[in-house]
């Protein structure tokens, strides 16, 4: 069998899709998270984190964090090659304790917040995000 | 075909297709009657509102044939729950006789021996009688079309939607919701929303770029009806740009964004909304998931999944009300509104029998003049078949094997994929194939044949990545559509596994080899969603194949072994 030119055009295909297995937690991010905390325990809840179930784009995933009161929240990709995605300071006149920005995931995995309230306590958020191949909706 | 006449013969339990207000079985409600008009539109009007649910259309302007799955596995949570209840089982559950015409309507048993007695279904014309009579008891009845409606036919294609816009007019909704509808490029869909006489809702319609909420699609519309003030609010699928062609839509982000929906529930119940209508395309059990998160929800009209469930299945203070596709459903959902609360409701989902309900005159010929163009192309006969073609089930369906077989033979490959859709109607033994039973199991807008090389490896992801889509047991992680049909391969597939161990014992039918991970294999396809796609359009490839073959015939597919159900 040969491949005219036409049909080899479809070959792209599978470029990005050999990456659609969920990826495993980088050790790198467990030191992001200490050198954010100080090694102290951080609480689930208390922290909003917006993140689509399914990515229409893995290069381009938006999120949004938030947390009353907070002084900073760190964003971690933990499946990526390099997990620290950003770390937003609010300032004691911020008007309110959020942001947004669009993040980019190498494969499905999991998206952390992670904020530092005021008293100096810790808590977390977390979201699983899926980036798939898709193709067959009914 | 049977004659009105012998119809009134048919005897059928009347329970099947009434509602009640209130839970559990129609079985209570019990009479031997016979089929006439007058029963699958009797109702005892209650209440003060009354909504009219169509959804799913997918451009079926006139009756077919449909059958239902033999296959509709439930994972997780909904492992068992409706709508993932078949055959014998479904119909033990709603009390329904069998033989009966809601056997017939509900159910895939004996389909072909039960087509022929009860004949098609559908045909908006006679959806049309459905809703007049509707309004004729409440003329102020709500109607509202859950979306998929401007795809899926040889005149909708050629039109780009409009036969379908000018017939839904002819209806008058009173508001929509989208999928498919995308799918015709973004720039057609503002044009034909533009100048639509009734509201495009969508609260999770997204302008992409800014990611607030798109300005032409908004979240909901207030109507006042029977002195109550109600809200709808639209949800289009979420899932478009994965599970369609994202390039086509490019200006527009959906998801599932229950957080706004919460925002806007509250949004209208503090602008004064006694009733809150969901008009969902979210399937199923992403409704059931949703409705139990978001709260302040009165009642979900659920499309998407193609599900037709005889009784609205409730979560909390939610019911959940399921109408079938391809035009053979109608719901009538009745509620009695008082001080801001929904006191109760009344159900019937009205399976639209084509020989017993009269057709609607004024619509039949704005159906005809959308058809008469095309009238040649549409009716000339391509084949024959010998079996039951059909689509709807988890894994493969004749339909679908027939089509896998022409992309086999015509483009040369090994092995041949066919996306999991759930829409296209069925054909019966000893039928004539036309040109338009071709399009209404192929129409789309990116149907082009690929052919290219996978490695054994790469086909293995896509069948764990479909296989996701469909038993990941999070049904915010599901699509909604059915497994990735394939052709020349066979498979086993765990469904209690997570992604990447569901998949196994890939075997090359051809030479009874398992698949190599490392080894190339020609793969033909259709329906790819990345840009630039080339091949010959899907439908010609098989009416090819299907001219070849004269009377086509599909043999018992067993490739696919299924587990962990």
């Amino acid at each position: 069998m040969e491949f005219s030119r036409r049909d080899t055009l479809a070959l792209g295909l599978g470029a990005a899709a050999m990456t659609v297995l969920p990826f495993r937690v980088n050790a790198a991010s467990d030191d992001a998270i200490t050198a954010f905390t100080g090694g102290a325990d951080v609480t689930e809840g208390g922290v909003d984190l917006t993140a689509p179930e399914i990515a229409e784009n893995g290069n381009t995933v938006p999120i949004s964090v938030g947390a009353e009161g907070a002084s900073a929240i760190m964003v971690l990709a933990m499946g990526n090659p390099t997990p620290g995605v950003a770390t937003f300071n609010f300032g004691e006149l911020a008007g309110s304790q959020t942001a947004s920005t669009r993040i980019r995931l190498a494969g499905t995995q999991e998206v952390v917040a992670i904020a530092k309230m005021a008293d100096g306590s810790f808590a977390r958020a977390s979201s699983e995000v899926k980036v798939t191949i898709g193709g067959c909706g009914g | 075909m049977i004659s009105r006449r012998d119809f009134l013969q048919v005897s059928m339990a009347a329970s099947a297709l009434y509602g009640a207000s209130g839970f559990g079985q129609w079985g209570r409600l019990a009479a031997q009657q016979k089929l006439t008009q007058d029963q699958l539109l009797d109702f005892d009007t209650f209440g003060n509102v009354s909504l009219i649910h169509i959804t799913d259309i997918h451009a079926q302007l006139k009756p077919i044939y449909f059958r239902e799955p033999e296959i509709n596995l439930g994972v997780g949570p909904n492992k068992g729950e409706v709508p993932h209840v078949t055959g014998a089982d479904f119909r033990r559950l709603y009390g329904i006789d069998d033989g009966s015409p809601s056997h017939y309507a509900l159910t895939y048993n004996d389909f072909t021996a039960l087509a022929r007695e009860y004949g098609r279904v559908g045909g908006l014309d006679r959806v049309a009688t459905v809703i007049n009579a509707i309004r004729a008891d409440r003329p102020d009845a709500l109607l509202l079309d859950g979306g998929d409606t401007w795809h899926g036919s040889y005149t909708c294609y050629k039109t780009e939607g409009q036969d379908m816009v000018n017939v839904m007019n002819a209806l008058k909704p009173d508001a929509m919701t989208f999928h498919w509808e995308f799918t015709l490029g973004q720039d057609r869909v503002r044009d034909i929303v533009a100048d639509l006489p009734f509201a495009a809702l969508g609260q999770n319609i997204f302008d992409k770029m800014w990611d607030e909420p798109a300005a032409e699609f908004p979240p909901y519309k207030f109507f006042e009806r029977g002195g109550t003030k109600i809200a709808v609010i639209g949800q289009a699928f979420p899932y478009m740009p994965i599970a369609n062609p994202g390039w086509m839509f490019p200006d527009y982000s959906f998801g599932i964004r229950d957080e706004n929906m919460q925002a806007i529930v509250d949004e209208v119940r503090s602008k004064g909304a006694e009733l809150v209508v969901c008009l969902s395309h979210n399937g199923f059990d992403v409704d059931k998931k949703m409705a139990g998160i978001v709260s302040g929800i009165d009642v979900i009209l659920s499309g998407h999944t193609h599900d037709a469930l005889p009784e609205p299945v409730l979560v909390g203070d939610t019911i959940i009300v399921a109408s079938g596709s391809n035009g053979k459903f109608v719901s009538r959902v009745d509620l009695d509104v008082r001080d801001g609360q929904m006191m109760g409701f009344r159900h019937k989902l009205i399976p639209i029998f084509s020989d017993v309900i009269e057709p609607d005159k004024d619509v039949t010929a704005v159906i005809d003049a959308q058809r008469a163009p095309f009238k040649a192309e549409l009716e000339e006969v391509i084949g024959k078949t010998d079996s039951l073609l059909y689509r709807r089930g988890n894994f493969n369906g004749t339909w679908d094997d027939l089509i896998c077989d022409a992309l086999i033979s015509e483009r040369e490959a090994d092995i041949a994929m066919s996306p999991g859709v759930r829409w296209g109607p069925s054909i019966l033994p000893g039928q004539d194939i036309t040109r338009e039973d071709i399009f209404n199991v192929t129409s789309m807008t990116y149907g082009k044949a690929y052919r290219t090389e996978m490695t054994g490896e790469f086909i293995k992801v896509v069948l764990e990545d479909v296989g996701d889509n469909l038993f990941n047991p999070d049904p915010y992680y599901q699509q909604g559509g059915d497994m990735v049909r394939v052709g020349g391969l066979g498979y086993r597939i765990d469904i209690s596994k997570k992604q990447g161990e569901r998949i196994s014992d890939l075997t090359l039918l051809s030479t009874g080899e398992q698949i190599d991970p490392s080894k190339n294999y020609v793969v033909a396809g259709w329906a790819s969603v990345n840009e630039g796609t080339e091949g010959p359009q899907i439908w010609d490839v098989v009416e090819s194949h299907i001219r070849k073959q004269g009377t086509v015939s599909v043999a018992p597919n067993d490739s696919v072994k299924v587990s962990g159900t």
